[in-house]
């Protein structure tokens, strides 16, 4: 399988993309150190050069601040940065929280059938009969009226809207393992139901579920983005792409005269979702035999 | 099963769906508490002192058991009772339905545009599979699931509406805009349809038409770029598949031309998946649409959901979540019908 992805050209261009997003990540305390002198709380809230003071016009791109500032100057460069470790963050908070969810229903459903997989999969169909990011912006909406932290209640509400998904998958998975011999086989030998799913179903059937899981990447930091572009996400002044754009939004108001504290942002995000769309893209092509190139 | 048991069958799988719906709704706004809930019915609860609030919670029964609040608002919601918006100031439902024409009207023009061009770029990139018009076409699908709707539509806005001033943001021209609705208020503007480039026409201004024309033109690309990506993504590999199919060897066999086996056999069954995801594409257009009028400004139900959701003005945002989910839904019925009717196999199942 790695042998035909490296041949091809895109999903090579893919994976670097992604390797250089891990980077980032992983370097972001040494790529963009905070240089003010400011103790932070949370790193993701980008500290503020106190020499530039407070004001809301934007800065320029400057050898000491690569990618310019934007509202209340704020840095570009160390939101950029520390945004991947955030996007990669984030997305692997929804992720585990999302396959967690999915695994336990989808196996429940799955393995028992009847009564339990009926209702598992009513509630499912309910959530999937809304777009997703609108269900989400109900659940941001209701759990920020009551006071909720936004940016938590957005993580929230994008695991609430993607569990579904993995559920209706691994239940297919289970229900294709489910008959197989080496079940049947566990079950004369008096293993309990428990034992069946963890030992012999779960491992036959999470291979392809983690595949696509790890695929959503892509498309879960894009939901945060678009959530945060709302105004429903992260504070003001936080590493996170979508919000940096939301801030740059009055600046685009004037043209592209304050450029940078909209489109370096919007860079990053395109090439984390590119990365990702086209590992995917040729994962797919791999796996799937009826589009396979000859 | 005959055709029209099967679309009687699908109509009335609909009823628990959409009641289960209703319900999630109802069970996230047990979230908030009463006090909060009582100032959906209430228009202005800054100027009810705390005991008044607390006979209004009795008597809309905020505070008897959930099974009769839930009984309340559904019949409420029955007969159109969707509450009060604390932050438009005004009704839910006569606001959302007054938004509804400037969306429809981006759907309108956008959807066409997205449908023709999808499966044409699909078809085409297939049949000339690894060519550089093949390249180019998935170069601009993998940009167009990859380049984020609101930083596209930042971009243009920047570059065509704040920096070359060709068009304003919002349906029209400021100063057109104006004349409409002081020409509305003396009733010398007829409200047809609500669409603006059809109202215009028939108060005999083309003039008008031709400003919402251009307004129109960077919402719909923006929607066009991403939604046309991924159907042509569809299309695509699906005309792959049906080009290798041993009926097109067959066609070819028999001598017929090049043009006859592409678009009368490949073409009409490569098209039956691509009636299925066309469901889908209806939910990514609704998301699409809060987006796209959230940057342009442009004053549709998007646009006003997206703004309400800011202000967590409960209200609107969940009438707009059941009112795009009843839409989903209902899309997804028709595609269910059309493939039913397409396939007739599918009846059986």
């Amino acid at each position: 399988m790695f042998t035909r992805i490296l041949k091809n050209p895109l999903s090579v261009a893919g994976l670097v993309l992604i390797s250089y997003n891990v980077f980032l990540a992983v370097f972001a305390p040494f790529i963009a150190p905070n240089t003010t002198g400011i103790v932070q709380y949370d790193p993701y809230l980008i500290p503020r050069d106190p020499a530039l003071g407070m004001w809301m016009e934007p800065n320029a791109p400057t050898p000491a601040h690569l990618f310019g500032t934007s509202s209340m100057q704020v840095d570009l460069f160390y939101g950029c940065v520390w945004g991947t470790r955030f996007a990669f963050q984030l997305g692997l908070e929804v992720i585990v929280a999302t396959l967690g969810i999915g695994l336990v229903l989808g196996l429940l459903a799955g393995y028992y059938g009847g009564f339990i997989d009926e209702v598992i999969m009513r509630f499912t169909d309910i959530i999937l009969a809304f777009p997703g990011l609108i269900l989400a912006m109900v659940f941001v909406a209701v759990l920020g009226k009551i006071g909720w932290n936004v940016l938590q209640a957005a993580i929230f509400s994008i695991i609430l809207i993607g569990w579904p998904g993995y559920t209706r998958l691994i239940r297919g998975e289970v229900l294709r393992v489910r008959g197989e011999d080496y079940v049947e086989a566990a079950r004369a030998s008096g293993a309990s139901d428990l034992r069946i799913m963890v030992r012999h179903i779960l491992p036959n059937s999470i291979y392809t579920v983690i595949i696509v899981a790890s695929l959503d990447f892509g498309s879960i930091v894009l939901t945060a983005a678009a959530l945060s572009f709302l105004g429903l996400g992260s504070p003001a002044g936080y590493a996170d792409w979508g919000r940096l754009i939301f801030d740059g939004v009055p600046y685009a108001a004037s043209g592209l005269y304050y450029w940078w504290t909209f489109v370096y942002p919007g860079i990053f995000i395109v090439l984390f979702t590119l990365g990702w769309n086209l590992l995917g893209d040729a994962l797919r092509d791999v796996l799937d035999p009826l589009t396979r190139r000859k | 099963m005959g055709l029209r048991e099967y679309i009687i069958r699908r109509l009335i799988l609909i009823i628990p769906i959409m009641l289960g719906v209703v319900l999630l709704i109802f069970a996230v706004m047990q979230f908030v508490d009463p006090v909060q809930r009582v100032t959906l019915y209430l228009r202005n609860p800054r100027q009810f002192a705390p005991d008044v609030i607390r006979r209004y919670i009795s008597i809309y029964g905020l505070d008897q058991p959930v099974w009769v609040q839930f009984y309340n608002w559904l019949s409420g919601m029955l007969q159109g009772q969707f509450g009060y918006s604390s932050y438009y100031r005004e009704m839910v439902l006569p606001g959302l339905l007054a938004r509804v024409p400037a969306t429809l009207e981006i759907v309108l023009f956008s959807t066409p545009l997205i449908i023709l061009g999808g499966i044409w770029l699909g078809v085409e990139s297939a049949v000339r599979k690894d060519r550089s018009f093949d390249q180019l076409t998935r170069i601009f699908s993998i940009l167009g699931t990859s380049l984020p709707s609101f930083f596209f539509g930042i971009l243009l806005s920047a570059i065509f509406i704040a920096q070359l001033k060709w068009v304003s943001t919002s349906r029209l021209t400021p100063s057109l805009y104006t004349q409409v609705s002081l020409m509305q208020s003396s009733h010398h503007w007829n409200t047809y349809t609500g669409l603006m480039t059809l109202d215009s026409l028939l108060n005999g201004r083309p003039d008008i038409c031709f400003d919402a024309l251009i307004h129109l033109a960077l919402p719909v690309l923006v929607l066009m770029f991403i939604q046309t990506a991924v159907l042509v993504r569809v299309t695509r590999s699906s005309m792959l598949e049906s080009l290798g199919k041993t009926y097109i060897t067959a066609a070819r066999a028999k001598g017929l031309t090049n043009s006859e086996v592409v678009y009368k056999h490949a073409r009409r069954n490569a098209l039956i998946p691509v009636v299925t995801i066309s469901g889908l594409l209806v939910g990514g257009m609704m998301t699409g649409l809060v987006i796209t009028e959230s940057v342009f400004m442009f004053p549709g139900i998007g646009q006003w959901a997206a703004e309400a959701a800011q202000v967590f003005d409960v209200s609107v945002v969940i009438v707009y979540a059941m009112f795009s989910s009843a839409v989903f839904v209902l899309a997804n019925l028709i595609v269910d019908v059309l493939y039913a009717y397409i396939d007739p196999r599918i009846r059986l199942g």
